[in-house]
């Protein structure tokens, strides 16, 4: 059972490789910009079947990451200088909530 | 942007979307909440910061470039904080390791101040 969830795995990464850097002629930016997305997929796996709730806050925080990068390359590819501010402003309130939800799972009150 | 900034740039975000994509992995794939976090870390502090450094070289001295820089110094002062927070607040409300774990050095020291707290 475990080799096969391994193997599946496995699988939908390759065959997202192949499709996206060899069947998919596009722009190099927007290949990029697909390898992020997949990644914030496989971050949305790691939320849903999270055994504890910090797996999921782990999760989340690196989710903010990630889109704090795919937004960097998303106004790289339109040229527009605004992007960068929806990555800073997104990149503080992760930041802040990962605190926030660390503390309420120390079993502390946010005005401690 | 001329060429040389921009093949240079490509190498950054090239890398930086690598070392995400492995760090994703590693957090999909590990046993155990702590080691996660320790393979979620690196995909911040070589991934997206090697993404907004390679923005930034390939923007060069605008107001893009800059803001690509000022998110390399939040994101390098601030997620560090947040992973130690998690961790901590993780240990403390008592989430199980793995089973393959060799030493807790954090539940020694806490036992041990606990047991001197005791006595004295």
């Amino acid at each position: 059972m475990k080799i096969l969830r391994w193997l599946g795995g496995l699988l939908i990464i390759v065959a997202f490789i192949y499709f996206n850097f060899f069947v998919y002629n596009g722009e190099i930016l927007i290949k990029i910009i697909n390898v992020g997305l997949f990644c914030a997929l496989f971050v949305l796996v790691r939320v849903v079947f999270g055994p504890s709730p910090a797996d999921r806050i782990v999760a989340v925080e690196i989710l903010g990451i990630l889109i704090v990068g795919i937004l960097a390359i998303i106004g790289l590819f339109y040229d527009q200088g605004f992007f960068m501010d929806v990555a800073l402003i997104w990149a503080l309130l992760s930041f802040i909530a990962s605190l926030a939800f660390s503390k309420i799972l120390e079993g502390r009150q946010l005005d401690d | 942007m001329t060429d040389l900034t921009y093949t240079i740039g490509m190498v950054f975000i090239f890398l930086g979307i690598a070392f995400d994509f492995f760090g994703v992995l590693g957090l999909v794939r590990l046993p155990d909440v702590y080691n996660r976090l320790q393979a979620a870390t690196k995909c911040v502090t070589f991934g997206t910061a090697g993404i907004l450094l390679g923005v930034f070289i390939m923007q060069g001295f605008s107001s893009f470039g800059f803001k690509a820089l000022l998110g390399i110094a939040f994101v390098f002062l601030t997620s560090p904080v947040a992973a130690h927070a998690i961790s901590r607040a993780a240990h403390r409300s008592g989430i199980p390791l793995t089973k393959e774990t060799v030493v807790d050095q954090y539940q020694e020291d806490h036992e041990l101040k606990e047991g001197s707290h005791v006595s004295a």
